[in-house]
């Protein structure tokens, strides 16, 4: 007699199996190979021949490639500052006050998620050419603010989604109750309204930091001549050729990105833990 | 060291005299065209255990934070000890507030949450920790002063909240239905505390609350209040045995009422005839306001009701006209509570009443029973007369 299966066992059966382990395979397949090939001793890329790290060496002596990483750095780090304060105040500002239009506000909030990057990047292209156009020979890092700006404009949505959500499970009477026990409006909000976000803050700022980092799209078309992103650059890698340099730069981001991932999740643990 | 706070809360309370130490002048609270709170006027004085009591949306809430000053009067003054409070922020009110929720700071341990309202005051640390140790330990939660909230349970956080707003020695504190989150025992056992509690510091506090026995139980003076008025102010047995209109006599205890009409009204005795106790009338031994043949009611507290075995003749009451404040029915149903039992007895035309009756003694609770026919009587002083 076969075995009952208890209702969340997938597992259990060959194909539930099957399917995991399709879905595991194409999901990290792909980057377990760049990631492998990046040691690999071979310009082609095809046939395993040996591990090296050459091209780790390579990587870090081709100074297009840092300071392109430098760039991308700089514009994640700046667009998640200037998100997460635009972001946290949109959402308070929709959670506390209620006015004319608001729903449309909200909407206009949403609206850089919905509309397709590239029509983002050519709106942006146009903005900075012809609208406002952003100078290209001023100095490291302000030649990066058309870049910075287009990414806060889709970044602070997320961060304005997350904390948004956070504020729903807040309780208002604590911020009455801090503000009965003597604080001001400031005390009660950096007191009891922001260590309440703090995690929505956190998991925003991650958000948008990652989004900026990879952005290809947008950055392509808001980036000056002179400016090059990560991403960017290694698009302009591939039209050469698929070397294992390019695997060496994409395992160094992917290794970046989980570094992030771990770091928060270490602090959120503690955070919840003290 | 309880002892030390307490007396300091205290000193501080007895400073001010007789005087209202809280006083809502006109206060009216409208959004749009909403009432929230109608023209209410009210004074309390120092060292009061006072109960706002009333149906959900009834105002009472608003009020209470108004005094707080989280909600801003539409029209009135708000006089705190004798100042007004109209341009004073909440922060600024020498009053503090146990929230509903309790409101305990989730990130914060217990004695972080006591001390807060301190840290935000610049008490130095020293004197500090000294206040949250007094009140926590006034509080009787001295050993759990590291604790984080989520480790406490519903009874522990109410006496954060409690020692939180206390320890700021606040000339009233504020409780908003403070034990409506609370299980049947625990409540029972914190309205005790409460009142306990409130000897001790001897400062004013002011309880909101929808729960009539809790209001009647602890509080010293209650103001029924009804759609954002107040029904009634008094004593607990004021408003049980004097109720001055069909919703108090309705909302506290329950009651049986009977609708009819005033056909005499002497200084010494008035007549009414309710055409559910036809063709009884019912007499009380004084007189009432109200114009002769004017429609009042006459409200009976199931209590004062008594049951007689069926016989022909009515049974005849000591104080009573013959034939008066009496009523045949049948027993429909009888509730045994263990302290109590009620019974619900069908009168002749239809109508259906609750009596209730200590059980006295073990034996005798088959006295009556299921379906028997009995005779309702009451004394002349039991009935009250209302004209609206």
């Amino acid at each position: 007699m076969a075995q009952r299966r208890a209702p969340l066992e997938y597992n259990r059966t060959w194909q539930m199996r099957l399917w995991l382990f399709g879905v595991f395979f194409f999901l990290y397949a792909p980057l377990v190979a760049l990631i492998a090939f990046s040691f690999n001793d071979s310009k082609r890329n095809i046939v395993w021949r040996g591990f090296t790290l050459e091209y780790y060496r390579k990587l870090f002596n081709d100074q297009v490639l840092m300071v392109a990483f430098a760039n991308s750095l700089t514009i994640a780090f700046l667009a998640t500052i200037i998100s997460l304060a635009i972001g946290a105040l949109a959402a308070i500002l929709l959670w506390r006050y209620r006015f004319v239009g608001k729903t449309a506000v909200e909407g206009a909030f949403t609206l850089p998620l919905v509309v397709p990057e590239i029509c983002m990047g050519v709106s942006m292209l146009l903005f900075f050419t012809r609208v406002i156009p952003w100078p290209n020979n001023i100095m490291w890092p302000f030649s990066l603010g058309s870049i910075v700006i287009a990414h806060v404009s889709f970044c602070f949505p997320f961060v304005a989604l997350v904390v948004g959500a956070r504020l729903a499970s807040f309780n208002k009477e604590q911020e009455e109750a801090a503000r009965d026990l003597g604080a001001n409006d400031w005390q009660a909000f950096r007191d009891v309204l922001l260590p309440h976000i703090r995690p929505a803050l956190i998991a925003g700022g991650l958000l948008a930091f990652t989004l900026s980092l990879d952005d290809f799209v947008i950055t392509f078309f808001t980036s000056g001549p002179d400016t090059i992103t990560f991403p960017v650059k290694v698009y302009s890698m591939l039209r050469f050729s698929v070397n294992p340099e390019v695997n060496a730069a994409s395992t160094m981001l992917i290794l970046l990105t989980v570094l992030l991932m771990v770091v928060m999740m270490v602090t959120q643990s503690r955070a919840q833990k003290k | 060291m309880d002892q030390a706070l307490a007396s300091g809360i205290k000193a501080a309370a007895t400073e001010a005299s007789a005087k209202p130490i809280i006083s809502f002048r006109n206060i009216s609270k409208r959004w749009g065209t909403t009432v929230g709170v109608d023209n209410v006027s009210l004074d309390i004085l120092p060292g009061e255990f006072f109960a706002l009591l009333g149906p959900s949306g009834c105002g009472k809430t608003t009020l209470l934070r108004m005094l707080a000053g989280l909600e801003v009067p539409t029209e009135g003054h708000i006089m705190i000890d004798g100042q007004d409070m109209a341009e004073i922020p909440p922060n600024r009110r020498a009053v503090n507030m146990v929230f509903q929720s309790y409101a305990v700071f989730p990130h914060m341990s217990v004695a972080d949450n006591v001390a807060y309202g301190l840290k935000v005051d610049g008490v130095p640390q020293i004197d500090r920790d000294r206040r949250v140790q007094e009140a926590l330990d006034l509080v009787q939660l001295g050993h759990l002063a590291k604790r984080m909230p989520d480790q406490l349970s519903g009874g522990q956080r109410q006496r954060v909240a409690l020692a939180r707003a206390l320890v700021k020695k606040p000339k009233v504190l504020l409780l908003d239905e403070p034990l409506s989150a609370l299980d049947a025992k625990l409540r029972e056992a914190m309205r005790f505390e409460l009142s306990q509690l409130q000897q001790k510091v001897g400062i004013t506090f002011i309880m909101v609350t929808h729960d009539q026995t809790e209001a009647l139980a602890i509080a010293c003076r209650v103001a029924v209040m009804n759609k954002g008025s107040i029904a009634q102010l008094g004593t607990p047995s004021d408003l049980y045995e004097f109720p001055a209109s069909r919703f108090v006599a309705d909302f506290i205890g329950s009651v049986n009422m009977f609708e009819g009409k005033l056909i005499d009204d002497k200084p010494d005795e008035a007549i009414v005839a309710c055409p559910e106790l036809d063709p009884y009338p019912v007499q009380v031994p004084h007189g009432v306001p109200g114009k002769e043949d004017s429609s009042v009611w006459v409200a009976i507290r199931p209590e004062k009701m008594n049951l007689h075995k069926d016989a022909d003749a009515p049974p005849a009451l000591p104080e009573c006209a013959a034939a008066h404040n009496v009523a045949k029915g049948e027993i429909k149903d009888i509730s045994y509570l263990g302290d109590i039992s009620i019974y619900h007895v069908l009168l002749a035309n239809g109508r259906l009443i609750r009596i209730s009756r200590p059980n006295r003694s073990r034996f005798d609770q088959d006295n009556f029973s299921a379906g028997e026919k009995v005779w309702v009587s009451w004394g002349g002083s039991s009935p009250v007369v209302l004209q609206s």
